[in-house]
């Protein structure tokens, strides 16, 4: 089993690190996302943000976050899921990526998972929303599919804007 | 076990560097006709201390120079040598030595050894050409030609090594100052627990105890310290072979000792190029022992071997033998090793008046990462927010009702507010730590132009926050530099005009309202208008004869102006002024320049107290909340309708006091929804950046508070038009504005469609840069 996983790691050259370990759950729309639970640094509610000028729209704006700005990023605008509303059960996970914190609004928090290798599939080639590049692997708990997303490559991706990147200037 | 020393480099090079300076600046405010004994010894303090570190961490060539830096001090401070301007000078080169040496270890930056060489040269003969001055025939210390060994712990292993070889044991005799019974008794029971004591008391009804023992002669002092300064305490130690007290010395002791001696004596003699030294020890031998009682006593180590009819008592100083202590600024501590005890009175009262004990100045501070106070700071502020909020809650409150609630807040308040005003002025540091540079500087400054000049500096205890300090540094060196340079004459100049021949230049700090103002002013020759105006034409730069004064002077902020006939390798290239304007121009400051012609400059610089705190303007737009700097505000005002004037229909202005300026709508500029479209409804808020003028178009003024300033690119990124973020008393964000960049933007900005008009844009190619 496990020389198995082996060797379908060894052909996806992108996916050189185990992507083993825990995992927090959330949920878009219908579908189950996974992230790296050491990624997160709290999971709160969804407070008033304040808008920032010229930004897309999925870029909700800032909070005051213990005296530190943060940006929230709503995940359901940038991938078209869910319905967008905001209550008292909007969840924002706030992510400490390398020292960057950056909020996240998702539909709801579901569980922490600890997922092994054998657990985790490739991601076939499709054309979706979110480039299929910054998925990790998918995973089956109990008939459900979860995606694993490497939240950070995510995160720092251009299209997310969230960066100064060289190529604005 | 071992421990890895390198992790205490950093303290070691931190505290190594503040010696420095702090000897720097004594040997500046010196008196060289009077010097203060008490600085004198802060100096040498420092040296010590500088030595001491370096040998525990093996920095062999910082010891070298500290070493004979040291005994150099030391002399002068026994006034066994007169303070000279030229000691003055080698020291201070000294200290520009050592500098350079704690760079090398600290960032391995290059050491020239050829200077090292040099000031070492320097010490040397001093010392010695001191040294044969005085020599008085008796005293013996006077002669120590650096008699110390190089690494602390050498001395006393040295010393302890002959009296451990024997039988372990060794005697020590302890003459104390006058002290109570109550004291000696106590003290003859805490030396006790080392060894056997024996108490007696000497002719002039002091203590002397003699102490057999196997433990050193810093355990002993460090008990001793506990009841009496070790400063005013001797001890002397005896083999235990001798006869104690009234001791006649006899052959076999000495011999005895004699023995290990010499390792400690070697050490010295290849480090340091002791050129009497050498001779002694051709002589005889290793020096120890003196042929007569007049010549040289070599290392000072020992007696005469005859006794003599004025037997000198010989000893070595080891002030290095207590270097525990000498962090603390504790003075070193003699311990006198003899055979003889005779004259031992005459022995207290000299080496005690030669070495009287320094104050003990204790520096009470820790060091403490700038990080951990920032977030310090932080936390206060998140305090600050929450107070407020229950204030606010507790408002709807019926006093009557919850009056102990409502009493406890109002306490929590008035604790807040001095809790966060404690924790902001860690963050300050009077600005002494930047003028207490610029004395050496001006000082070498005009030595090296032939100019005499008195620094004075007004208001050094003025606090600023310490990024402002690191960050005003350069500017402030520029115009220093440029003032001795440019700005004070030659003596010869300034007779003839009637002035004291000795230029003052000062540095002064002072707050006026939120800033800090900050004013380098000189006697000199001042601007000269005309000049200015030849040379700004020549650079090509336009000028017109009815230009104001200040205007004409702000020229020299241009880049590549310089008035200077002669480029010199201290200022007149030009560089320089520009960047002084720039750095302060970063730092949210204004620089002002006033002059008059035959009576000097003042050159200006306001700055905000710290770089994390802005006085700004809130304002409204929509639902959102916008900060608006105060210091770039000229003034706020509702336009009529008819002062509203348009260009081909778009381009609006307001028509102001006969200056039409153009409107810049925020809420076009931001996309943002408000109700408040026609200026009229709203507010123009008349802002000035870079000499140009805008009218910004909100919706209403909130207020006027302090806001502290949080970077939005710690966990985001650079957004046009706004320069950071700041948290508001709700606890919501607020967007502090770049009025700079606003005005760049409103100026290629269609305010109708918010759109980027390329039409416009080509009318003002230059001030397009951020598009």
């Amino acid at each position: 089993m496990s020389t198995e996983t082996a060797s379908s790691t060894a052909n996806t050259p992108s996916k050189a690190k185990s992507a083993a370990g825990e995992y927090l759950t959330f949920v878009l729309g219908e579908e189950e996302y996974g992230l790296e639970i050491l990624k997160v640094q709290e999971i709160r509610g969804y407070d008033a943000v304040t808008q920032i000028a010229n930004t897309p729209e999925f870029i909700k704006g800032v909070v005051n976050l213990r005296g530190k700005i943060v940006p929230i990023v709503d995940l359901r605008i940038k991938f078209h899921l869910g319905k967008v509303q905001y209550d008292e059960f909007t969840v924002v996970i706030i992510l400490n990526l390398n020292g960057r914190v950056v909020g996240i609004v998702v539909d709801g928090v579901s569980d922490v998972m600890a997922l092994r290798d054998d657990q985790i599939r490739d991601v076939p080639s499709l054309v979706t929303s979110i480039d299929t590049k910054y998925i990790v692997g998918l995973a089956t708990v109990e008939a459900q599919m979860l995606i694993l997303v490497d939240i950070e490559q995510l995160m720092s991706s251009q299209e997310m804007a969230l960066i100064d990147s060289v190529a604005l200037h | 076990m071992t421990i890895d020393m390198s992790q205490f480099y950093e303290v070691f090079f931190d505290e190594a560097e503040e010696l420095l300076a702090e000897a720097e600046r004594l040997l500046l405010g010196i008196e060289i006709d009077n010097p203060d004994t008490e600085e004198l010894n802060a100096i040498f303090r420092a040296a010590h201390s500088i030595k001491g570190g370096a040998a525990t961490f093996g920095f062999i060539d910082m010891t070298e120079i500290t070493h004979v830096l040291e005994n150099l001090l030391d002399k002068i401070r026994k006034n066994e040598m007169a303070l000279t301007a030229e000691h003055v000078d080698a020291f201070l080169a000294a200290k520009d030595v050592l500098k350079m040496e704690v760079d090398g270890h600290r960032v391995a930056a290059v050491v020239d050894q050829e200077q090292v060489a040099d000031v070492k040269m320097m010490l040397n003969s001093l010392a010695e050409a001191g040294g044969l001055v005085i020599k008085p025939a008796n005293v013996s210390i006077a002669q120590k030609p650096a008699p110390i060994s190089i690494i602390a712990a050498i001395p006393e292993q040295a010393l302890q090594q002959p009296q451990m070889r024997t039988d372990g044991l060794t005697q020590f005799h302890i003459y104390l100052p006058e002290i109570s019974d109550k004291d000696a008794s106590n003290l003859e029971e805490e030396l006790g627990l080392l060894g056997d004591v024996v108490p007696s008391k000497n002719a002039h009804g002091r203590y002397v105890f003699v102490l057999t023992t196997d433990s050193s002669q810093a355990d002993i002092i460090s008990i001793c310290s506990f009841v009496l300064d070790p400063d005013d305490l001797i001890i002397s130690l005896a083999p235990v072979s001798a006869t104690p007290v009234s001791a006649t010395p006899i052959l076999a002791a000495p011999v005895s000792v004699v023995v290990a001696v010499p390792i400690a004596a070697e050490k010295e003699s290849e480090s340091f190029n002791n050129l009497s030294k050498i001779k002694i020890e051709e002589e005889n031998g290793y020096g120890l022992f003196s042929e007569d009682g007049n010549d040289e006593e070599g290392y000072g180590f020992f007696a005469p071997f005859r006794p003599h009819p004025d037997a000198v008592i010989t000893a070595l100083i080891g002030d290095d033998t207590v270097m525990t202590e000498a962090n603390s600024g504790v003075a070193a501590v003699d311990i006198v090793a003899a055979q003889t005890t005779g004259s031992v009175e005459k022995r207290i009262s000299g080496r005690r008046d030669s070495d009287k004990a320094p104050a003990n100045i204790e520096t009470s501070s820790i060091r403490v990462g700038i990080e951990k106070v920032d977030q310090l700071i932080n936390l206060v502020g998140e305090l600050v927010i929450t107070q407020a909020m229950i204030e606010q809650r507790i408002s709807h409150l019926d006093p009557l009702l919850h009056e102990p609630l409502i009493n406890s807040v109002g306490q929590l308040t008035r604790n807040t507010r001095d809790l966060q005003e404690s924790v902001m002025s860690i963050r300050m540091m009077p600005i002494d730590f930047v003028f207490s540079r610029f004395p050496r500087m001006v000082r070498d400054l005009a030595a090296k132009l032939g100019k005499k000049v008195e620094f004075v500096t007004v208001g050094a205890a003025t606090e600023l926050d310490k990024g402002l300090i690191e960050r005003i540094v350069d500017p402030l060196t520029h115009l220093v530099r440029n003032s001795v340079d440019h700005g004070i004459e030659i003596p010869e100049q300034r007779r003839a005009a009637g002035k004291s021949e000795i230029g003052v230049l000062t540095l002064s700090a002072a707050h006026k309202g939120g800033c800090i103002v900050i004013e380098v002013t000189d006697d000199g020759a001042g601007l000269n208008r005309t000049k200015l105006l030849d040379k700004a034409a020549k650079n090509g730069l336009v000028v017109s004869e009815n230009m104001s004064d200040s205007e004409v002077f702000a020229l020299i902020f241009a880049p590549g102006f310089s008035t200077a006939e002669v480029v010199t390798d201290v200022s007149g290239r030009g560089v320089g002024m520009d960047v002084v304007k720039r750095n302060i121009s970063a730092m949210n400051g204004v620089v002002e320049i006033r002059s008059a012609l035959g009576f000097g400059t003042t050159i200006s610089i306001a700055l905000p107290l710290t770089l994390a705190i802005l006085d700004g303007m809130s304002v409204s737009l929509g639902d959102s909340i916008y900060v608006i700097p105060l210091n770039l505000i000229v003034e706020t005002l509702q336009p009529r309708a008819e002062d509203i004037k348009t260009v081909t229909g778009e381009g609006r202005m307001v028509h102001v006091r006969g200056e039409y300026l153009p409107i810049i709508a925020l809420h076009s500029l931001f996309n943002q929804h408000t109700d408040i479209t026609d200026p009229t409804l709203g507010v123009l808020v008349l802002v000035e950046s870079d000499g140009k003028k805008s009218a910004l178009f909100v919706d209403r003024l909130v207020g006027q508070q302090q806001v502290v300033i949080k970077s939005l690119e710690t966990n985001y990124r650079k957004v046009p038009g706004v320069s950071g973020a700041t948290i508001m008393g709700d606890g919501c964000v607020a967007l502090i504005l770049d009025i700079a960049a606003l005005i760049q933007m409103g100026q290629s900005t269609n305010y109708l469609t918010g759109a980027m008009s390329f039409t416009n844009n080509a009318n003002h190619t230059t001030q397009s840069s951020n598009a």
